[in-house]
């Protein structure tokens, strides 16, 4: 047998085995293809500056018209609550993680942590429900919706800043010491910006995800057509919400508004993962100097 | 930026001239600045540890309220009926039958998800030529970015309505076995639940695949190639043992997932009471799921209830989670080794 020339049979397996990776590929692309095509094509159809303006207060569910302003307005204030909550207290606590834990209360936090990325977010939800509703007896509200959306972005945005302040080397942490910089103003000073891209970008991969997460405001918003601009008081409504109780309905124009929802969500998703994949990019240099 | 003195006696440049209070910031605890920045980091580690703590004394509190009132055997009654609707206000409810439901679903996923996966890592680490491989990983990446509601919308009404014809199909095949059964209708079944949980596992599991085979040394691959491999034997030979545990632990978090996704199979599913044992005719339901759709008509006892079969499924979750962990464990120990 000669090394250059397998034998027939090898040859057909090595084929099909490439032949099948390719379809595989294919065959993963087609429900993207599908899923991106029919959302684009229906959710035009309805997508317009009143839908984006304007809730479902007084419509009826067979009427065209409408929109989702009410539910665009929830879910921006739910996630940018939970943000605002989460962004700060992930930071300390992956810096605690990385610049001063040691022993017990690290290793606790940190199995803590791995407990809650693998929460499934109805579990969160159920989670606000008991301590927040039935427990400390608070009624249906957007900031329900932010308590339990913190809970999934916490471990997401404490895991990626910790992987971020991981990567600082530690020589430029000495090197502060050795000019008598004290530790804090070492770590706010010198490893923070360096470490500030990543963490920009996991905290807005952390946003994005939140952002479509459904369970939650099906359990904790409470059900509102109408703008509630405050998130802490009376139900609020929320755009995955919205798409959600759109597909419940026969009815052409609610689907029709369920489709255009999904789209403004997308748009809204994406963007985000966008903006988040540009500033790995664009800063990346920056961090490495 | 830096003077580069040598790393001597010398006091650093730029400070006050005053010489005498140098040496003790070297040698005592931590300044005010420290003690407040280094306690408030502590806080806030302590605080999660508080919170989880807490929630998850009322989450238990909640589920053991409601397990308490039930008269029948919550974990192997199929019946749920929290709020005894149909028994006179006798709480009767089980999760046997949404368990069932939740574990056919997430391995119909696994079994339709994970092969395609691996194939696609395969193929954008080992087949796609190197200047595509990039771009092919992030179109990938884009099927995690589709929230779950899209999902959802998009299995109901657009995968679903050709999902009867593929059904038939297997029907034809595999009707046989009863599971493969049905009473001539198809769709919204737990077998197109399946599908769209393989569509979101695809993407996590794509990608940690990625990760690893990428890793694949490069004697390994050379070596194999050097003994007169084809491209599919030294991917037998090199990647796929490389990276068994690492992508076999992907898969087992891809399962986990798949276990906990809520809103796309409860939109997805047309849910029946009871055991359904057929795959492909409408009907079944899942734990997640059950919450989704039962929630919204539940009074105290069917929220509490709703709670009880939450604390189920996390438990499930979890302990799945752990198994990945430990699978990656036994690779890197013997890769230690």
């Amino acid at each position: 047998m000669s090394l250059s020339h397998p034998s027939p049979i090898r040859k057909v397996k090595n084929s099909a085995a490439m032949v099948l990776m390719a379809l595989a590929f294919l065959v993963a692309l087609v429900p993207l293809i599908s899923i991106l095509w029919t959302v684009i094509s229906k959710g035009l159809k309805s997508l317009n500056g009143d839908f984006l303006s304007h809730s479902m207060r007084n419509i009826s569910p067979q009427q065209t018209g409408g929109g989702a302003y009410h539910a665009i307005l929830g879910v921006l204030e739910q996630v940018a609550i939970a943000a605002a909550i989460t962004i700060p207290l992930s930071l300390l606590v992956a810096i605690y993680l990385v610049e001063y834990g040691r022993g017990r209360l690290a290793q606790a936090v940190t199995f803590f942590v791995d407990v809650m990325m693998g929460l499934p977010s109805i579990v969160a939800a159920l989670f606000v429900l008991s301590f927040w509703i039935l427990g400390l007896g608070f009624h249906a509200s957007g900031f329900a919706v932010s308590l339990a959306l913190l809970i999934l972005m916490m471990p997401i945005a404490i895991r990626s800043t910790e992987e971020m302040l991981r990567l600082v080397s530690s020589a430029l942490r000495e090197a502060s010491y050795a000019l008598g910089v004290s530790k804090w103003r070492t770590i706010v000073r010198v490893v923070l910006p360096t470490a500030l891209p990543g963490i920009v970008t996991g905290m807005m991969l952390g946003i994005a995800r939140i952002m479509g997460e459904t369970a939650p405001a099906l359990l904790l918003a409470g059900a509102t057509d109408s703008i509630n601009g405050n998130p802490f008081n009376g139900p609020q409504g929320s755009l995955p919400l919205f798409v959600y109780n759109s597909s419940q309905s026969s009815l052409q124009a609610t689907i029709d508004r369920g489709w255009a929802a999904a789209l403004t969500l997308i748009i809204i998703v994406m963007l985000l993962n966008l903006f988040a994949r540009l500033i790995a990019w664009w800063k990346a240099p920056a961090a490495a100097r | 930026m830096s003077s580069d003195t040598p790393p001597t006696v010398a006091e650093p440049e730029g400070q006050a001239p005053k010489p005498a209070p140098a040496r003790p910031a070297l040698t005592t605890k931590a300044g005010l600045g420290d003690r407040i920045f280094g306690g408030s980091a502590r806080g806030a580690a302590v605080f999660i540890l508080i919170l989880m703590a807490a929630i998850a004394a009322f989450l238990i509190y909640q589920a053991v309220n409601a397990i308490s009132e039930d008269k029948v055997n919550f974990l192997t009654s199929f019946t749920w009926d929290p709020d005894g609707n149909s028994t006179n206000g006798v709480p009767t409810f089980g999760i046997a039958a949404i368990a069932w439901g939740t574990l056919v679903t997430s391995v119909i996923g696994v079994l339709i998800g994970a092969p395609i996966a691996i194939g696609v890592a395969l193929f954008i680490t080992h087949y796609a030529p190197r200047s595509l491989a990039a771009v092919f990983g992030y179109i990938i990446d884009l099927l995690a970015a589709v929230p779950s509601v899209v999902y959802g919308l998009w299995g109901l009404l657009v995968l679903d309505p050709h999902m009867g014809g593929v059904s038939r199909i297997i029907e034809d095949v595999l009707g046989w076995i009863p599971l493969f059964k049905t009473n001539g209708t198809y769709g919204s079944s737990m077998f197109t639940a399946g599908v769209v949980l393989a569509i979101m596992i695809l993407p996590i599991v794509a990608a940690i695949a990625r990760e690893i085979y990428k890793q694949t040394p490069r004697e390994q691959i050379e070596a194999a190639y050097a003994l007169g491999a084809t491209k599919w034997e030294m991917i037998r030979l090199a990647v796929l043992p490389y990276g068994r545990n690492g992508v076999t632990s992907a898969v087992i978090l891809g399962f986990g997932r798949a276990l906990g996704e809520t809103i796309a199979v409860a939109m997805v599913l047309t849910t029946v009471p009871g055991l359904v044992t057929r795959i492909l005719q409408p009907g079944g339901n899942t734990i997640a799921a059950n919450i989704a759709t039962q929630f919204a008509d539940a009074f105290t006892t069917g929220r509490q209830a709703l709670i009880a079969s939450g604390m189920v499924l996390f438990v499930l979750t979890l302990l799945v989670n752990y198994a990945a962990r430990l699978v990656v464990r036994r690779n890197t120990r013997k890769a230690g080794a």
